[in-house]
């Protein structure tokens, strides 16, 4: 796996994490090793994917800031998957 | 609001096209326990939950329910990518590809189109978290007969993991019922909806 695709996996794995956080402090919100746990990995969720997006193509469209070709357009699909 | 992120909550990549199995597998996109009718029921019953915390939880659910569908289109539309006229006609993907071409379209796999009868707002807190934890087993179920009729580690994977997910929502929502009882007259659950009725009016004592 190349960095590209080893970053995203990376940021698939941060983001479960916080998906799955998110709904249990929904339901536990006095739970602060929890939220602990959330902060810790919401910080490197951004920090990867403002990696991310810089070095290869915009993951929202707030990181799609661009020069000579708007550059939210230009990324992939994500239903394509890598067997094109 | 809502943000996209342009990327699958869970990698999908499939190798070999299998028209038979898109046909079952797009139930989940647009079927009575599909994707689709989790989160417009999620989302349209937040207006009438009086807790926060459980009106969160369904803005949230009702959120990764978009990503499942978002990825249940991936498998359709990789299922049914570079399909030769005679797997078309062989598989009996012909009768969906009459009307569709390979484009992906909300339907049961049974053809039946979707359709917001296939889930409820009663506007009933307690009423409406029953049909949620219901909706999650019946998503599962879908999900595990889905899972018999697959070989091919590259479809499994994901449909594993949104399997998965569906336990998770069930005891998120067992948890938002409990929260929601915690909250009325704990002497009688049912003795008034808490949507709607005011408490002097129908005679409790809190």
């Amino acid at each position: 796996m190349g960095s590209k695709e080893q970053l995203l996996h990376d940021i698939g794995i941060v983001g479960f994490v916080l998906i799955e956080l998110g709904l249990y402090l929904d339901t536990h919100p006095s739970d602060r090793g929890a939220m602990e746990y959330f902060n810790h990995y919401s910080r490197i969720k951004q920090q990867m994917t403002k990696e991310f997006s810089m070095k290869y193509f915009p993951l929202t469209l707030e990181l799609a800031e661009s020069g000579k070709e708007w550059r939210w357009g230009s990324a992939p699909l994500p239903w394509e998957g890598e067997c094109v | 609001m809502w943000n996209y992120e342009n990327r699958l909550e869970f990698p999908v990549n499939i190798k070999n096209p299998n028209a038979k199995l898109a046909q079952a597998i797009i139930s989940q996109f647009g079927g009575p326990d599909g994707e689709l009718a989790a989160s417009m029921r999620y989302l349209s019953q937040r207006y009438s939950m009086p807790h926060k915390e459980v009106a969160g939880l369904l803005t949230d659910i009702g959120t990764e329910e978009l990503a499942h569908l978002e990825m249940v289109g991936a498998i359709i539309f990789q299922l049914t990518r570079n399909l030769s006229m005679e797997e078309i006609e062989k598989s009996g993907f012909y009768k969906y590809y009459v009307d569709h071409t390979v484009g992906v379209w909300p339907q049961a796999a049974g053809g039946i189109p979707f359709n917001a009868c296939e889930f409820q707002v009663k506007g009933d807190p307690i009423t409406d978290l029953h049909e949620d934890m219901a909706a999650e087993q019946k998503a599962r179920s879908t999900y595990d007969n889905i899972l018999r009729l697959i070989d091919d580690p590259d479809v499994c994977e994901p449909i594993k993991f949104l399997r998965a997910r569906e336990i998770v929502h069930y005891q998120r929502f067992g948890e938002a019922l409990r929260i929601t009882q915690d909250k009325l007259d704990s002497k009688n659950f049912y003795a008034f909806n808490p949507a709607f009725d005011r408490c002097e009016d129908c005679g409790c004592d809190n």
